[in-house]
């Protein structure tokens, strides 16, 4: 938490804000933290025909604490599991998840008892990219409507208000155990 | 930062505890130089370090347990597990044909060398070995040789990455995204894709398949000499490589190693010669060999290896006759065409007309078959082929249901991961990567 945090809200704040954001999005530097299928589509994004450098990201971090996004690729196991959560601690501020592949976002065709139904059982996600295994293009999407997510992200006061919005908003939806008549 | 050890806590931020085996500290953040102090004051240099299983040099989740002293690795063991998926005991609930949308994802840089040994055991037990079509092995071999290319790319591509060459990593997917192509372009998918089913394939080659496979061998043969000129003769590559995870026949016998470390020891091991299958007796191609024993010839058996798999695709691609490419048993064979249809790829139309307005027989069938499946007569069948790792099997075996009552795959990285503490210990740390790099295992084989 800087002193970008501390600002009042205004039209200073939104200024910083908005140079923050682009900031932020414009050098994003992943970890690498591939598991599986997804990590092969995940390197292949990052090398010759995709080129994830033109998006100025091209450097995985190897350690934790160098790195801002952390793109899941692959089955979590549950043995992998509190690894995983483990390298997201070690994440500095600001940071942002990516979950790729069905597997990581809900489990994918793995009902079973050793994977992880979903890899925001154990993180919060930012982003979920279905697919087995998504294509690269399908991961640049991800990651650039991230960066509109990141260069949008509120601070400060602007950040708490977003924040007890959204739970208000959570509260106010309908809960899935009362949701009718959506299957037909 | 605190970095006094002479102060009260001088461990408040890494955490320790008494053990029997001495003290343990549990590193968890910006607290390296105080363990780097409580070891000096240690009387030996004996440290133990957990490697991964988040760490970009594993290959995916390895984690490697090393007790160095010094530079040295005095004790190596290997730590799997952590991308075990279930996928064998998935199986067992899933219809024999849906089998081949799991195996497909272990070892996902062999896809197509899981699904030919898992439907060549179910054929076995099924007694469809002769009737499988001739243009169905064809294209099972061609696509398993492409497949070993794309294998052996990724093994020189991670490996070269791991000792610092991004070059090598780069020209090793640039010239995998070739045959990526013909994958996706027959099989519609670029990984993962359950392409051979038990009695064929899931569907013919695509119009134009021919043609483009042919561009893409005449290509990529032309970019072979490349990696001899960065890599083979490269001085620095050399000095990584030669003489280290030095493994011998009687290691590589004593612990069930194959594919190249075996073959890296000058025995030409290879089940394509010794125990052909799909017709591999009549195919020419040499067995790759080296005698050196270490990372550098398995690297090198890599390189001829890819050589020789494109000869092998350059005949399939003349062997290539019309016909069909799935058995004829209606029993067995998936009751309809798969087509292009308006919402991408599914059934074709004219067989939907034909069940849901002419003929409930034909529904009935498709039904049973579809969700059902087809029985298997009781029994136990092994088959192996020669993977990129090595010798890939599987046991099936059945109940004479529509379900595997078991399926076990003897993975060639799981073996092979083996032989590691006795390519690593006595060497230095950073020959433990160029030694894993050597073995090339693939995580989601070890653990399924």
């Amino acid at each position: 938490m800087g002193i970008e945090e501390k600002l009042p809200s205004g039209f200073l704040l939104t200024t910083v804000e908005s140079a923050a954001g682009w900031v932020r999005k414009s050098s994003l530097f992943p970890a690498t933290f591939g598991l599986a299928c997804c990590a092969i589509e995940m390197m292949t994004t990052g090398a010759g025909r995709y080129d994830l450098a033109r998006f100025g990201m091209e450097v995985f971090r190897a350690s934790p604490r160098q790195s801002d996004l952390m793109i899941v690729a692959g089955r979590v196991s549950q043995k992998m599991a509190p690894v995983l959560r483990q390298v997201y601690d070690q994440m500095a501020n600001p940071k942002w998840v990516i979950s790729m592949g069905v597997c990581a976002s809900s489990g994918g065709m793995f009902n079973n008892y050793a994977i992880v139904q979903g890899v925001d059982h154990i993180v919060p996600v930012d982003i979920y990219l279905p697919g087995c295994p998504p294509r690269p293009e399908m991961l640049l999407d991800a990651i650039i409507k991230l960066h509109e997510k990141i260069q949008a992200e509120p601070l400060g006061v602007n950040k708490l208000r977003a924040q007890e919005l959204a739970e208000e908003l959570a509260l106010d939806a309908t809960p899935t155990s009362e949701m009718r008549g959506l299957l037909r | 930062m605190a970095n006094n050890p002479g102060t009260a806590a001088p461990f408040e931020e890494a955490g320790s505890r008494e053990t029997t085996e001495g003290r343990v500290f549990t590193v968890t953040g910006g607290d390296w130089g105080e363990v780097v102090d409580a070891v000096a004051q240690a009387d030996d240099e004996r440290i133990i370090v957990n490697m991964g299983p988040q760490h970009p040099s594993t290959h995916g989740v390895l984690r490697l347990i090393l007790e160095i002293d010094g530079e040295t690795v005095t004790e190596a063991r290997c730590g799997i597990g952590y991308l075990h998926t279930g996928i064998e005991k998935n199986m067992e609930f899933r219809s024999w044909v849906q089998g081949t949308t799991f195996v497909t994802r272990m070892d996902y840089l062999t896809p197509l060398f899981n699904e030919t040994a898992y439907c060549l055991a179910v054929e076995k037990l099924l007694g469809i070995t002769e009737q499988v079509p001739d243009r169905a092995t064809v294209i099972r071999v061609m696509m398993m040789e492409l497949n070993r290319i794309t294998s052996h790319l990724v093994a020189l591509a991670t490996g070269g990455m791991e000792i610092g060459s991004t070059t090598l990593m780069i020209y090793g997917f640039r010239d995998r995204e070739l045959i990526l192509d013909i994958f996706e372009l027959v099989t519609g998918l670029r990984m993962n894709h359950a392409y051979v089913r038990p009695g064929g394939l899931a569907q013919d080659l695509p119009p134009g398949a021919v043609d483009q496979i042919r561009e893409a061998v005449k290509l990529f043969r032309s970019r072979m000499h490349e990696y001899d000129k960065l890599a083979t003769g490269n001085p620095i590559f050399k000095a990584r490589l030669v003489d280290v995870g030095f493994l011998d026949l009687a290691g590589c016998l004593a612990l069930g190693a194959t594919g190249p470390i075996l073959r890296a020891t000058g025995l030409p091991q290879d089940l394509r010669k010794t125990d052909p299958y799909c017709g591999y007796e009549n195919y020419e191609f040499d067995v790759a060999v080296a005698d050196t024993a270490d990372s550098y010839g398995r690297f090198l058996i890599r390189l001829e290896e890819m050589r020789q798999s494109l000869r092998i695709v350059e005949q399939c691609l003349d062997r290539l006759a019309p016909g069909p490419v799935m058995v004829g048993d209606k029993k067995i064979a998936w009751p309809a065409q798969l087509a292009v249809g308006p919402d991408g790829m599914g059934n074709s139309l004219d067989h939907i007309r034909e069940i849901m307005g002419t003929s409930m027989e034909a529904l009935i069938h498709h039904f049973k078959l579809v969700t059902e499946g087809f029985r298997v007569p009781v029994g136990q069948a092994y088959t192996a082929v020669e993977s990129p790792k090595g010798e890939l099997g599987v046991h099936v075996v059945s109940d004479g249901g529509t379900r595997p009552y078991r399926v076990h795959f003897r993975d060639p990285s799981f073996t092979n991961l083996q032989s590691m503490a006795a390519m690593c210990e006595g060497g230095q740390v950073a020959d433990v990567i160029v030694a894993v790099a050597g073995i090339d295992p693939v995580m989601g084989g070890v653990d399924r």
